[in-house]
C-alpha cells in the first residue's frame, strides 16, 4: 500500500490484529503516516486507539497483519529496536521517570545514541523554557504541563522521524492544552512526522493533515482534518456536537 | 502546596508533600520516648547496632534494588549471602594455602590478610551465581508472564537448593574463618567494639558510597533507576532491560555476598541457615524503607539494626529477628510505602 506518488509511507500499519491474553482488541486495523505528517485517531473509549499505539511501539505483539516503518517490517520488533529505527512513542499515563530529575529523564532518551548528545539537551531546553529551569528538579514535582513537556522532549532526544504521541492533553487545563498543541504544531514544522491519540479531537484535527475515526477495534472512517471536522456525523460522535 | 520555613540564618529543609500535623505530633512523641529512653539506654548496644546495621545494608539495598526493577521478593537473598561466604571460606581454607597464603590476627583483627584476598572472590561468587540463576530460571519464566508469587516461590525452591548444596559441600556443622583473639576497643559510656566491626564499617561505608556513586554518576546506573521507576516506559525509551536486569543481579549478588563474609566475621562463625535467618531484618529494612528505594533500604537498614541490638537490653537476644519482623508488619500496615516511598509496588 504505498502511499499517492509511489513512495512509501513513513508508517504503515496495514491490517494489524492485537490484544492482551486471550482478547483481540485491534481486529485488523490499517493506518499510514506520510513523511512531515500529523495523522490524528479518533473513536470512542476502548476501540483500540492505545492498543494500536503500543503495538507499533512493539509493546503489544501484532498477531496478524504488518506494520512497516521506512519500508522495513517491524511487526515482531522488540520495543528498543523499534526506537531506535527512529520512531519514538509517549505513553498517555506514566510517561516520565517519576524519580528521575528532568535532566536524567533526557539523558535516558538518548540511551541508544552513542554521540555527545549534550547539545540536543539543549536544543530540548530551548523548546521547552519550561525544564531548563531547574534541571535538576525530580520529575515528579513538575506539573501536568511540565510533565507532558519532558515525556515529548524524552521522545525526541533520538531525533525521530515519527513521534506517537497518546492523549498528549490528557489531564491538562485549558489553557496548558493550547499550550502544548502550539508546542507540537511547532515540532511537526521541524519535520517531525506525528500519529496522534486525542481526546480533545477539535483541535487534533484541526492541525492534522488526516485522521481516522476507529471503532471496536477497526477502521470506521479515513479522511482529510478538515473534512472530518465539517462531517456532521462525526462532529455529534465525536467533537461534542457543536 | 508545600510549607517553607525561613529563619534569619537560611533555609530549613522544607517538609515532605504528605506532611501532616499529625505528622509533627508523632514525631514529637517519638522525640519525647526516644529522650526518655535515652539515659537507660545501653550506648554500646546502640553503636553495635549500627555495625550491623551496616551488614544489613549491603543485603537490603541489593534485594531493594531486585525487587524495585523485578517487581518481586527475592526470598534466596540471604542464601546469595552465603554462597559468598562460603566461597571466601573454601578460599581461605583450601585454596590459598595451597598457593601458601594463610594467616590470621591481622593488627587489631582477628582474621588474617587471606580473608582480604578471598572477599573479592566471595563477591564476584555471588555476582556470577545471581546471573546465572537469572538466566537459567528467572529470565525464562518473565519470558512466560510469570506473576511475582511465581517467582518469589521459585526463589523461596532456589533459597533451599543453594542451602541445601551449601550442606552437601560444607557440612551442617558450625565453621568459621581461622581467626585470633583480640582485645575489644574500649570507648567512654561503657563502649565495646570489637576491632572486626571497625573493617566492616569501613568496608560497608565504601560500597555503600561506591552504589551510590553508581546510581547517580553512570548511564547504567541511572538506567537502573529508570527501570525500577517505570519498566514499560524504560523499554520504549530503548534501555535494554536484559543488560539492566544483569547488571542489578550482579550487584545485588555481589553486595550480599560481602554482607555474607562480613556477618560471618562478625558472629566467628559460619553455618549453612545464617542467611536464611538473616533474610527477617532484610525485608525489615527493604519495607521500612519503602520498596524499590536503595537509600531508603540504607536508612532502613540501620534503624533496624539499632532496634534490634536495642532489644536485647530488655528482651532475649534470640527474639531479635521479632523485633525486626514485628516492625516490618507494623510498617506494612502503616504506611506500606515505606518512610521514604517506592519505586516499586505498593
Amino acid at each position: 500500500m504505498d502511499s499517492p506518488g509511489g513512495i512509501l509511507a513513513l508508517l504503515e500499519a496495514d491490517g494489524v490484529v492485537a490484544g492482551y491474553g486471550e482478547t483481540d482488541i485491534l481486529h485488523g486495523v490499517s493506518v499510514t503516516v506520510d513523511d512531515g505528517e500529523i495523522v490524528t485517531i479518533i473513536g470512542p473509549n476502548g476501540c483500540g486507539k492505545s492498543t494500536l499505539m503500543k503495538t507499533i511501539a512493539g509493546l503489544v505483539k501484532v498477531r496478524s497483519g504488518r506494520v512497516r516503518f521506512r519500508g522495513e517490517d517491524i511487526s515482531g520488533a522488540p520495543p528498543e529496536r523499534v526506537v531506535g529505527k527512529g520512531l519514538c512513542y509517549v505513553p498517555q499515563a506514566a510517561n516520565i521517570f517519576a524519580s528521575l530529575s528532568i535532566r536524567e529523564n533526557l539523558e535516558m532518551g538518548a540511551f541508544l545514541r552513542k554521540d555527545d548528545y549534550r547539545g540536543r539537551i539543549n536544543d530540548m531546553f530551548g523548546l521547552f523554557p519550561d525544564l531548563a529551569q531547574a534541571p535538576g528538579r525530580k520529575a515528579h514535582t513538575l506539573s501536568g504541563g511540565q510533565r507532558q513537556m519532558l515525556a515529548i522532549a524524552r521522545a525526541l532526544m533520538l531525533d525521530p522521524a515519527l513521534l506517537l504521541l497518546d492523549e498528549p492533553s490528557a489531564g491538562l487545563s485549558p489553557a496548558m492544552l493550547d499550550m502544548v498543541f502550539e508546542r507540537i504544531a511547532g515540532i511537526n514544522a521541524t519535520g517531525v512526522a506525528m500519529l496522534l491519540v486525542e481526546h480533545n479531537a477539535r483541535e487534533a484535527l484541526g492541525m492534522s493533515s488526516r485522521g481516522y475515526v476507529l471503532a471496536g477495534g477497526e477502521n470506521r472512517l479515513e479522511d482529510t482534518g478538515p473534512e472530518l471536522l465539517a462531517n456532521p456525523e462525526i462532529s455529534r460522535l465525536y467533537l461534542g456536537g457543536r | 502546596m508545600t510549607v517553607r520555613w525561613q529563619n534569619i540564618g537560611g533555609k530549613l529543609p522544607r517538609l515532605p508533600r504528605w506532611w501532616t500535623p499529625a505528622h509533627t505530633a508523632a514525631a514529637v512523641a517519638l522525640l519525647v520516648v526516644a529522650l526518655g529512653i535515652l539515659p537507660v539506654l545501653k550506648m554500646s548496644l546502640v553503636v553495635n547496632g549500627v555495625f550491623l546495621g551496616g551488614i544489613i545494608a549491603l543485603g537490603a539495598i541489593g534485594l531493594s534494588l531486585v525487587f524495585g526493577i523485578l517487581n518481586f521478593a527475592n526470598v534466596a537473598h540471604g542464601d546469595y549471602m552465603i554462597t559468598g561466604a562460603y566461597v571466601a571460606f573454601f578460599f581461605i581454607d583450601s585454596f590459598l594455602p595451597l598457593l601458601g597464603i594463610e594467616g590470621q590476627g591481622l593488627g587489631p583483627f582477628t582474621f588474617g590478610y587471606p580473608l582480604l584476598i578471598a572477599l573479592p572472590f566471595g563477591a564476584l561468587a555471588g555476582a556470577v551465581a545471581a546471573i546465572a540463576l537469572d538466566s537459567l530460571i528467572y529470565r525464562r519464566l518473565r519470558l512466560r508472564g510469570a506473576n511475582a508469587a511465581v517467582l518469589a516461590m521459585t526463589s523461596l525452591g532456589l533459597a533451599i537448593a543453594i542451602r541445601g548444596l551449601a550442606q552437601i559441600i560444607w557440612g551442617t556443622q558450625v565453621l568459621s574463618y581461622p581467626r585470633e583473639s583480640r582485645q575489644v576497643f574500649h570507648l567512654p559510656l561503657d563502649v565495646r567494639i570489637p576491632p572486626d566491626s571497625l573493617f566492616i564499617a569501613v568496608v560497608a561505608i565504601i560500597l555503600v558510597v561506591s552504589v551510590y556513586l553508581l546510581l547517580t554518576r553512570t548511564r547504567m546506573g541511572k538506567a537502573m533507576r529508570a527501570t525500577a521507576d517505570n519498566p514499560d516506559l524504560a523499554l520504549v525509551t530503548g534501555i535494554n532491560t536484559q543488560r539492566v536486569i544483569w547488571a542489578t543481579w550482579a550487584i545485588g549478588g555481589g553486595l550480599a555476598a560481602i554482607a555474607g563474609v562480613l556477618l560471618a566475621v562478625s558472629q566467628a562463625q559460619l553455618l549453612p541457615i545464617m542467611g536464611w535467618k538473616f533474610l527477617i531484618p532484610l525485608f525489615a529494612a527493604v519495607v521500612l524503607g519503602g520498596i524499590g528505594n536503595p537509600y531508603g533500604a540504607l536508612v532502613g537498614a540501620f534503624i533496624i539494626g539499632v532496634t534490634m541490638e536495642v532489644s536485647t537490653q530488655w528482651i532475649n537476644p534470640s527474639y531479635k529477628p521479632a523485633v525486626a519482623f514485628a516492625i516490618m508488619i507494623v510498617m506494612l500496615l502503616a504506611r506500606p510505602r515505606g518512610l521514604f516511598g517506592g519505586s516499586g509496588p505498593g
